[in-house]
């Protein structure tokens, strides 16, 4: 009884009552008592934290950058700042002395530095061409700001056409920069596919997590999710060789690539995110759910349907959302199966241009930090805030259903 | 053993069951008696639950599953190839050991089943509000039918799922240890409820609760090791019971 009495004290006033303990267990337990008090840095584990913290915080740190470049490059169209208008009155050649030398640069269009490396006579003569140049313009278009937001998104009745239209053409004596045609065929390519890949995908995944037998259930879940591994550029290849002949066969329509043919092979790209991120929300379901449905006497599809894909719409949800990022993001398939031309048009049947396909296919041939070339820019910077906002407002609307799906709305 | 002298609603001979190798059941025979509560008790693992589940024949779901014998209801046979399974269970319901309401509205909880065998819009709520009544519940609900099932508490839970399951006018009610979650409060309200349920279903209750098998019974079956040691009135069995094994199980010096 002493001996346990001993003990406590010595628990109590740890290890400074050496003397009086027993010499039965001081030992251990001393030592248990340094290995709690000392506090040991593990620096193995602290260095791995560290990096992996690093790591994530340079991923977004990556995102941000790129925002911050595409953002800085279109921000000069965005504010309006930039103006390709031939609009100015013609200078004599006897005005130059009189000018300051910044407006002489701007009329000419050359940087100031440049002007100053020229004598008299060149400067003379860039003067009078300018001058002749601007009186040759017979074209009243020219003496439009063709960079400003009324022109990029409403219609414009073009010198010698018979309507006012929405019309992409950034090449040519008048660049016209209306986003229009492209922002229906992005949207038209897009509303194709999900047609396709959200039916499709959404069943095969309800097919497959909740009807399917085991064996069967091995074979197609790692097959659909293959389709995600074929690289976009093969996919595109196939739809601009076998799909689009082949569906102009059995369709009839007039030109052979066009939104459709894009659309179903855009389809084939998102169809496994689709059918990824459905089954996994499905799967998770309780099977206490489904049991209980059975128990009450509905067959299978009826429990699937009607049970577990309503307590899935979250994550069914979620995966349209992400589909539909992917499908308004993908370029290659875009671009070698839909035809790349720039037309408004209700008909998924007509060719359309991407905003995507658009700057793949232009950014390579701009002038550097011109009009075309930041308008690009302003592209990739809309098609940013596109998916950007559509993945929060899913995410919101996603987070809506869950609360009210648990009860805690 | 002396068998109940009122009409069986199942007869069970010579179940054997397996999951995959392992036999779990071991030539069962057993009468449900119409309008009474059998219990199923014996130690866990002694096929207790899956005989429960063979007679809605759940365990179909399970893919290694291999049985043998007969179960009639009515004098029908169940396995036979010529029943609609879904049928069947419309009328075996089942409460199950966990709670597990669809995530949904009260009211459509309820009406699932309902629905799904067609039942008529204007008769819906009439049912409804019937069967909450039959389950206790719903003095409790009856403001705050369109609130989800998941906000209500484990024993009022529980009872929605009787409430779920007895709205589509079932046989037998077949419930898995439905108190084994749930506080003596609620376990208590429960048992009270099967009390007044059998004057309208045949019930049969596994559980491990030996009190609970002398409250609300009234034939109790003793299993163990897959098989069937004892069958008698509860009285019987608790008071005076044939077999040794299950005088000690009862007596708790093993289980």
């Amino acid at each position: 009884m002493e001996e346990l009495n001993n003990s406590i004290t010595m628990q109590s006033s740890s290890g400074s009552a050496c003397d009086t303990t027993p010499a039965v267990a001081p030992v251990p337990r001393a030592t248990l008592a340094d290995a709690i008090v000392r506090r040991k840095r593990r620096w193995g584990e602290w260095l791995v934290e560290r990096g992996i913290f690093l790591v994530s915080l340079s991923a977004i740190l990556m995102i941000f950058l790129i925002f911050v470049f595409v953002g800085r490059e279109a921000v000069p169209v965005a504010l309006g700042r930039t103006n390709n208008a031939r609009s100015q009155k013609p200078i004599a050649a006897s005005d130059i002395p009189m000018l300051l030398p910044e407006k002489l640069a701007a009329y000419l269009g050359v940087p100031v530095a440049d002007l100053k490396g020229f004598d008299a006579d060149t400067l003379k003569q860039l003067v009078e061409l300018k001058a002749q140049e601007l009186q040759e313009i017979s074209n009243p278009d020219a003496r439009l700001n063709t960079t400003s937001w009324a022109m990029m998104l409403l219609p414009h009745r073009w010198h010698g056409y018979d309507t006012p239209e929405y019309i992409w053409q950034p090449v040519g004596d008048i660049p016209k920069f209306n986003m229009v045609p492209l922002l229906i065929g992005s949207l038209k390519a897009t509303l194709v596919a999900l047609l396709l890949s959200i039916p499709l995908g959404v069943g095969a995944a309800i097919y497959v997590s909740q009807l399917a037998r085991p064996a069967v259930r091995e074979i197609i879940k790692p097959t659909i999710e293959m389709l995600s591994g074929i690289p976009s550029v093969v996919l595109g290849f196939f739809a601009l060789i076998v799909l689009a002949s082949g569906m102009q066969a059995v369709f009839g329509y007039e030109s052979r690539l066009n939104a459709f043919v894009a659309g179903v092979a855009l389809g084939l790209t998102v169809i496994p995110i689709i059918f990824t991120i459905s089954e996994d929300a499905l799967s998770s379901v309780p099977k206490s759910y489904i049991h209980a449905a059975l128990a009450l006497g509905a067959s299978p599809w009826k429990a699937a349907w009607q049970v577990v894909l309503p307590a899935a719409v979250p994550g069914v949800f979620a995966a349209c959302v992400l589909g539909f990022g992917r499908a308004i993001g993908e370029t290659m398939v875009v671009l070698m199966a839909s035809g790349n031309a720039s037309i408004v048009s209700a008909s998924i049947f007509d060719s359309c241009r991407t905003l995507t396909a658009s700057i793949a296919a232009e950014l390579a041939e701009v002038v550097f930090g011109g009009d075309h070339y930041r308008i690009l820019f302003l592209l990739g910077a809309l098609l940013f805030a596109v998916t950007f906002l559509t993945n929060l407002l899913g995410d919101v609307a996603v987070h809506r259903l869950k609360l009210k799906l648990e009860g805690r709305r | 053993m002396d068998k109940p002298n009122i009409q069986p609603v199942l007869q069970i001979r010579r179940l054997n069951f397996w999951y995959g190798a392992k036999q779990a059941l071991f030539d069962v025979n057993l009468d449900i008696a119409a309008n009474c509560t059998t219990a199923l008790i014996g130690p866990s693992g002694c096929g207790k639950s899956t005989l429960l589940r063979c007679l809605n024949r759940m365990n179909d779901l399970n893919d290694a599953q291999r049985i043998e014998g007969t179960i009639t209801m009515h004098g029908m046979d169940i396995r036979a190839p010529e029943v609609d399974v879904i049928e069947l269970r419309k009328r075996v319901g089942m409460v199950f050991q966990k709670s597990n309401p669809f995530p949904k509205s009260i009211f459509e909880n309820v009406a699932y089943g309902l629905r799904i065998q067609g039942a008529k819009k204007n008769h819906l709520e009439e049912k409804v509000e019937a069967s909450l009544r039959r389950a206790a519940l719903w003095e409790e609900v009856k403001d705050r039918l369109h609130d989800s099932a998941l906000a209500l508490s484990g024993g009022q839970q529980q009872r929605l799922c009787i409430a779920r399951t007895i709205a589509v006018e079932p046989d037998v009610v077949l419930m898995d240890e439905p108190c084994s979650a749930l506080d003596p409060t609620a376990t208590a309200k429960i048992e009270e409820l099967i009390q007044d349920l059998k004057r309208y279903y045949t019930i049969i209750i596994v559980t491990h609760n030996m009190q609970q098998a002398t409250r609300c019974s009234d034939f109790t079956a003793f299993f163990y090791l897959g098989r069937l040691v004892e069958f008698d009135t509860t009285d019987n069995i608790f008071t005076n019971p044939a077999n040794k094994q299950t005088e000690d199980y009862i007596t708790g010096r093993f289980g």
